[in-house]
């Protein structure tokens, strides 16, 4: 099938030539990482994480979309999802491989990075993540694939493939909870301790990913003869709906909890990040805009009437996405390093070769994303209006 | 009754499961070898769990502070990088407030408000940085001392952002350029690996005291924490010594006496 990504339109090589123009860029900045040393990001001795783990982060929760669709269709036998369970397993793909990449652009000593498998280390929840990661790119590799070949010839999938796709469905949380345990399990990283962090990083996941499969298949009606469907379209932004009221709620939870048992270690990491500490303001801006993104698409998807307008869910959508890529992408990481375990601030900002790095993986991101949503569009449009039992 | 297919398959999977058990039993076996390969050399000091008291009242100038740092920094070959950003160091000076954070009152003696406090790696007994890192880089001695294989770091820093007290530095860059008088006695570091103090473990080795206990003038007491007769564990039974944060549960090996002049 693979051979479907290599036939398009002038449009599509022309946006694949773009995405291969911003890997080059990527790349080209890498090598220099690679050669300088990490010292070329802005990271430092207090804020040793940045752009690259919160784009891990944030990209774990893209990876969702699946288990968003190959739930309600194999477990409630929702068919109106049966169009594009294939979608959803095939933006988690790139989206794993994004996280696994941001973690390869993060590591001092990338040719040692196999030194985790060579020393398992099960005590460390790095080694969890690397293992639950990996097992649902190929969960969903498997599975994509699998049951996208069978179309293609017409057939229903054959039956072995069922255990892989419950195995994805119960799969799928383990990676925002063990990736939530990276974090929430630190002594003294205040921002960073608490109980619901990993309910924080499956209700954010579950809206963000969601919203931009919506995103996507929209785009897909308008440049290809492959209709995902209005209800299937309709039912995700439910999902998104709900579960950005959670996210919302959860964030809500912990400020009551941090500012009404007034305890400064606790208050400090969010002042920093929503109203400047010690004269400290450099995240505010990013924070608010995230925030006010947060209510204007609540304020869309909360109104059936406004959410079945599709420009309007589109809009709510992208406020979502971006919303929750600024507060879980950005915010989140350098609220845990700010302030510092000798309670002294130190602000982060990425550099340009740092910000060229994390452009180019998007980029390759996109470039499998283009490809594999290629091939799953072309199969669809081959087989247009035949329905197939899954 | 079982026909041989059957047979055949279950014998299979049992096979399988059992070369898998047995490689997982290598696994664990080699790290448990691997622990204790370390022999303490002929001359070695030696101890059940190595710790550390500072007596703060001893510490009058800056000369016996920079004395103190340098002579650390020198023998490690820790760099200079020049800026706040990249810096690397593995015993410093900050203040009260910032050594002990919420420990600080608001009426406390202005002349400890604003003195030096000496900072350093805490060799936890229950260290997170041990707990968290994805290759066992960072590990405990079976005395007590948190050590580093340079060699393995793959410089992912979850340590760094797991160890509550700061202790931990990278090498953002290449630190060859940035020392002033390389020790051919120890090694130096790549660049993309953390590092941080490790209680001169080089120099116990050799049967000598930490580089800084050699030089403070009595300020910085070394010792068995396990052994009662001790002169770290004569001090703290006379005195009343503090750790940072100890409400985290890290159990630092390093005391601090902050008491003043009687004391001392």
């Amino acid at each position: 099938m693979l051979e479907k990504a290599l036939s398009g339109s002038k449009k599509y090589w022309l946006w694949m030539t773009f995405l291969l123009v911003l890997i080059g860029i990527g790349v080209i900045s890498y090598l220099y990482q690679f050669r300088v040393g990490l010292g070329i990001t802005g990271m430092s001795r207090d804020v040793s994480w940045g752009f690259y783990i919160g784009q891990f982060t944030f990209l774990v929760g893209v990876a969702a979309s699946a288990v968003m669709i190959v739930l309600p269709y194999y477990l409630h036998n929702y068919k109106q999802f049966g169009k594009i369970t294939i979608l959803g397993e095939f933006l988690a793909i790139p989206s794993v491989m994004m996280c696994l990449l941001f973690i390869f652009v993060d590591m001092g000593q990338p040719m040692r990075i196999l030194n985790v498998l060579l020393h398992p280390t099960p005590n460390s929840i790095l080694f969890w993540d690397a293992m639950v990661l990996n097992g649902y790119l190929v969960l969903n590799l498997i599975v994509g694939w699998t049951v996208l070949g069978a179309d293609r010839k017409g057939f229903p999938p054959p039956k072995w493939i069922k255990p892989f796709i419950y195995l994805s469905i119960v799969w799928a949380p383990s990676i925002h909870i063990v990736t939530a345990f990276l974090y929430a399990g630190l002594p003294g990283r205040h921002f960073w301790l608490s109980a619901i962090m990993a309910a924080r990083f499956l209700a954010s996941a579950f809206s963000s990913g969601p919203a931009l499969l919506i995103i996507l298949a929209l785009i897909i009606r308008k440049v290809t003869k492959f209709d995902p469907g209005k209800e299937a379209i309709q039912a995700l932004g439910k999902i998104v709906t709900y579960f950005m009221i959670a996210n919302v709620l959860f964030l809500g939870f912990e400020f009551f909890t941090a500012f009404y048992s007034n305890i400064p270690g606790h208050m400090h990491p969010f002042q920093y990040l929503y109203s400047g500490l010690e004269g400290h303001e450099k995240l505010v801006p990013m924070m608010w805009i995230s925030s006010i993104l947060a209510i204007v698409a609540l304020g869309l998807l909360i109104f059936p009437r406004i959410r079945r307008n599709e420009t309007l869910l589109a809009i709510a959508c992208v406020a979502v996405f971006l919303s929750l890529w600024i507060d879980k992408g950005f915010g989140l990481i350098i609220g845990g390093f700010v302030p510092n375990p000798f309670e002294k601030v130190t602000e982060y900002w990425p550099t340009l070769p740092e910000t060229l790095i994390v452009l180019g993986v998007w980029a390759i991101g996109f470039l499998i994303l283009t490809a594999l949503y290629k091939i799953a569009v072309t199969v669809r449009e081959e087989t247009a209006g035949v329905e197939l039992e899954h | 009754m079982i026909n041989r297919r059957d047979f055949l398959k279950i014998a299979g999977v049992s096979i399988m499961s059992g070369l898998g058990s047995v490689s997982a039993l290598n696994v664990i076996k080699d790290n448990i070898l691997e622990a204790s390969e370390y022999l303490p050399p002929s001359g070695a000091i030696t101890a059940k769990r190595w710790g550390m008291v500072i007596d703060v009242s001893k510490f009058k100038t800056d000369e016996n502070f920079k004395k103190v740092i340098d002579a650390c920094h020198r023998i490690h070959n820790v760099p200079d990088l020049g800026n706040p950003k990249d810096e690397i160091k593995w015993i410093w000076t900050d203040t009260f407030k910032h050594t002990f954070p919420g420990q600080e009152t608001e009426h406390m003696p202005e002349a400890l408000e604003h003195k030096p406090f000496v900072l350093l790696c805490n060799h936890c007994e229950n260290p997170p940085c041990v707990r968290v890192c994805p290759t066992k880089a960072t590990f405990k001695t079976k005395e007590g001392i948190t050590q580093m294989d340079y060699h393995r770091c793959i410089g992912c820093r979850f340590c760094m952002a797991a160890c509550p007290f700061g202790a931990r530095s990278f090498n953002w860059k290449d630190p060859q350029h940035f020392i002033k008088e390389e020790n051919k006695e120890y090694p130096t570091r790549t660049k993309g690996v953390v590092e941080k103090c490790n209680f001169c473990i080089e120099r116990l080795a050799k049967g000598l005291m930490p580089a800084c206990v050699e030089v403070s003038n009595g300020a910085i007491v070394f010792g068995d924490m396990n052994d009662p007769n001790s002169d770290v564990r004569k001090i703290l039974s006379s005195h009343y010594a503090i750790r940072r944060k100890n409400e985290l549960g890290t159990r630092p090996s390093v005391y601090y006496i902050i008491g003043g002049n009687e004391n001392a």
